[in-house]
């Protein structure tokens, strides 16, 4: 070995050849690995992708840098559990270009955040968090409710993301535009249509304004989310496999 | 002295067609990206950019016409790292100043209600903070302490002719276009990686432009060995180059738009973000400034590297280690925990690798440590290792899964990063910067050693109150947040929580404005030593220094 660096040590591209195969070793190990290993992504029931709304919501959900203060990933600790709900399973961020783990929870995790809170309650909050929270420490985002949002090229997003993997249909694709209308008006003519496309997709005018707006479109987002698997139904199945495995 | 033929001075117009070939298609994007950009967040930079350069390729055309670019290619290139030591001060204090800030509004969050700007926001400040401070004043110091270095260990001036120069500015377009993108929520949301596709794709012509004048000032060198310090250096451009370019797979929604989609989704894109995200810890935050502190600690304390030896074994060691502690960031999470495991394991093993090259710095002040008595200079050098050694032993505990379970989500961890951040690259970058300035404007010494005095004791009682206030902090939200009742309830709603950090919020953002506050006597001291006040005595009625052999410090070079 030390005649491997002394050999390196007057020649540079040696050495450069050297450190970049020292340095790749740890990443193959680790990162390679978790595209083919079958078990890294269980399959579970009720993972849809993001309506265009929502997917709208998490656009400025990672605009303003919510990340930053809330994760969205439970760990299975007891508190945790207790305090936000079933733990985060690996299929419920397989969407998520990026992922939304976050790393420091400065305001609480959101992973399960969808209907703890009314709509009213999010609209109040976020406009002014201190309002409704006094010793809340998070910044007001009132600017939201008064902004339209900028959906006009929302098909070009989703064809994106279908090109990466996400199972968008061209149907989805082409509707992209309409189904943000329809999401925030129960009134619509294709509700239903919407609800065939995306499963438990919420409907309603979620900041109560008549425009369309960036409230609306988070609001949208944060009930959402967490919302899509059923646990009764996903812890049954677990039990079940857990039991034939033991046999 | 080696003899010259002045005959061979030639025009230095090398790289230039290059660089105003890459310029111009920069410039012909920008202008694509104005007049047709599909978002209308996109079109400011767009502007700026054609802004940006117009004025490179005005300065490429008019440089050479003039006959600006001539140089004595038997003298160092120093101007660039000159210009190098303003950007450290200027992103050092904006960085900083910027943190301070958003300190600030965690203690005072009523300061964002006054405010009510979307830009105010702490969300769209935090990544100016750690940019700034990263890229901006940590990369600087990095750029500018790298070139000084590598010529005067290779005895050979800085290969490539205009490109250092191009290096230099490319990287300044890329702080500023980063930075102004996230005040308008321009981002990625990779942490520490957070500029959209176009900054990425100009941050990686810049740093392959780096690499190669690094590479071929080595291959030039006139030293038969490559020196220490080249070895770190290298290691951080080579492996930031592959950290940057995989983690920033994404696929652009429009050519002419500013929003990009990540490559990866989930787990796997959690996993190649913290293996960038811990690697950008490993690689530009330690074995960049491991390579500052083996070329002006030996140089300033006049005494040879301790031991040969253990800078092989660490060197080799420490890299090879670092790249596998990623997964430590994602303990409990849904990766897998074979992947969690494997994270712990080599964080761990990281602690001693880490802690040989702690030893060797400080140990390189055998019989040289009544200096720290009378040079606040060398003091700077010597505590920030032992600042490095300290949260290179807090980092490997943290990454145990047991108390990452506490630490994990909390202030703890801002803590330790600041630890490292303040006490180790903040002091070692002081350190170099005090090293440096009189040396590159050839003065006799700085303008005041008082006010590095000044300066030494600002940093290290801010960093004090910064930690002490997180550890207390973090380690107190972690208690609360796991709490039981007598009845098994939670204790604590998460709210309370929040109320219980107000006091530490408030020392914390003291700590960090004392640090700031030495940041600013540097600032007038670096002024005042330029200008040639106080002691700053002007050196230039001596020779300067060109192909001197003692230009190497005195170093454990091979045997």
């Amino acid at each position: 070995m030390a005649k491997l660096h002394d050999f390196m040590e007057v020649r540079s591209f040696a050495l450069m050849a050297g450190i970049l195969v020292v340095v790749s070793i740890g990443g193959l190990v680790e990162i390679a690995p978790l595209f083919y290993i079958d078990s890294t992504i269980e399959k579970v029931e009720g993972m849809r992708p993001y309506t265009p709304l929502e997917l709208a919501g998490r656009d400025v959900y990672i605009r303003e840098g919510c990340y930053l203060c809330h994760s969205q990933m439970i760990r299975p600790l007891r508190d945790e559990v207790e305090r936000y709900g079933h733990y985060s399973l690996a299929a419920e961020s397989m969407y998520d270009h990026p992922f939304q783990w976050g790393s420091k929870r400065t305001g609480p995790d959101l992973a399960r955040q969808g209907g703890k809170n009314s709509d009213a309650w999010h609209v109040l909050h976020l406009s002014n968090p201190r309002k409704v929270v006094p010793a809340s420490v998070m910044p007001p985002y009132e600017f939201l409710a008064k902004t339209k949002l900028d959906y006009s090229h929302y098909a070009m997003n989703l064809k994106t993301y279908k090109t990466l993997g996400v199972p968008y249909t061209d149907e989805m694709i082409k509707l992209a535009v309409s189904d943000i209308q329809t999401q925030v008006n129960p009134d619509a003519d294709d509700v239903e249509g919407l609800l065939a496309r995306y499963p438990k997709a919420q409907v309603r005018n979620f900041d109560g304004k008549e425009d369309i707006t960036e409230m609306d479109a988070i609001i949208a987002y944060l009930q959402m989310l967490g919302t899509l698997v059923d646990f009764d139904e996903y812890e049954a199945n677990f039990n079940e496999g857990t039991k034939e495995n033991t046999r | 002295m080696i003899t010259k033929d002045t005959s061979i001075i030639k025009s230095a117009n090398g790289g230039a067609l290059p660089i105003l070939l890459i310029v111009v298609l920069g410039f012909i994007w920008a202008t694509l990206a104005a007049s047709r950009g599909v978002d209308p967040v996109i079109k400011p930079h767009a502007y700026m950019l054609m802004g940006v350069f117009a004025l490179g390729i005005f300065t490429i055309v008019y440089g050479v016409s003039q006959k600006k670019f001539v140089y004595d290619p038997y003298e160092y290139d120093d101007g660039v790292i000159r210009a190098g030591v303003f950007a450290v001060i200027f992103w050092g204090v904006t960085g900083m100043l910027v943190g301070v800030i958003i300190a600030s509004e965690l203690a005072f969050p009523q300061m964002m209600d006054a405010m009510h700007l979307p830009f105010t926001n702490f969300g769209r400040l935090r990544p100016l903070h750690t940019s700034g401070v990263i890229f901006g004043f940590g990369g600087n110091a990095l750029l500018a302490t790298s070139f000084y270095v590598v010529q005067r260990t290779s005895r050979t001036r800085l290969a490539g002719g205009l490109w250092p120069w191009f290096v230099f500015w490319g990287y300044q377009v890329f702080l500023l276009i980063a930075g102004t993108g996230y005040l308008m929520g321009i981002t990625e949301a990779r942490e520490y990686a957070e500029p959209e596709w176009y900054v990425d794709i100009w941050l990686t012509i810049v740093w392959v432009a780096y690499l190669a004048i690094f590479m071929m000032t080595l291959v030039k060198r006139k030293e038969k060995h490559i020196y220490v310090a080249n070895w770190f250096f290298l290691s951080f451009i080579v492996t930031l180059a592959m950290l940057h370019i995989v983690n920033n797979l994404s696929l652009p929604v429009s050519w002419l738009g500013a929003k990009s989609v990540s490559g990866f989704s989930g787990v796997q894109d959690a996993m190649t973000q913290w293996w960038y995200g811990h690697n950008a810890v490993g690689f530009f935050l330690t074995t960049g400034f491991l390579g500052i502190m083996y070329y002006f600690i030996p140089k300033r304390a006049n005494r040879p590297v301790y031991s040969y030896k253990l800078s092989i074994v660490h060197f080799w060691t420490v890299i090879f280690i670092y790249i596998w502690a990623g997964p430590h960031h994602l303990h409990y999470t849904a990766l897998p925990q074979w992947t969690q495991t494997l994270g712990m394991v080599f964080s761990v093993m990281l602690w001693m690798p880490s802690w040989g090259g702690a030893i060797n710095g400080l140990m390189t002040l055998s019989g040289a440590w009544d200096k720290l008595r009378t040079d606040p200079v060398l003091r700077l050098l010597v505590v920030s290792v032992a600042f490095y050694a300290m949260s290179t032993f807090e980092g490997p505990l943290m990454a145990v899964r047991y108390v990452n379970a506490l630490s994990h989500y909390t202030d703890w961890t801002i803590g330790h990063v600041h630890s490292g951040a303040l006490g180790w690259n903040g002091m070692v970058t002081f350190g170099a910067i005090y090293c440096m300035v009189p040396w590159l404007w050839k003065k006799k010494e700085l303008y005041s050693l008082r006010m590095v005095e000044w300066h030494f004791w600002l940093s290290t009682i801010g960093i004090i109150f910064y930690i002490s206030a997180m550890w207390v902090s973090g380690i107190m939200q972690g208690l609360m947040w796991r709490e039981y009742t007598e009845q098994g309830f939670l204790a604590n709603s998460f709210v309370e929580s929040v109320k219980a950090m107000k006091p530490y919020y408030m020392i914390r953002a003291f700590g960090g404005f004392l640090y700031l506050c030495g940041m600013f006597v540097m600032t007038f001291n670096v002024w005042m030593t330029i200008a040639g006040k106080g002691d700053a005595v002007s050196l230039n009625n001596t020779a300067p220094e060109k192909d001197l052999p003692n230009a190497i410090p005195n170093l454990a070079l091979g045997e």
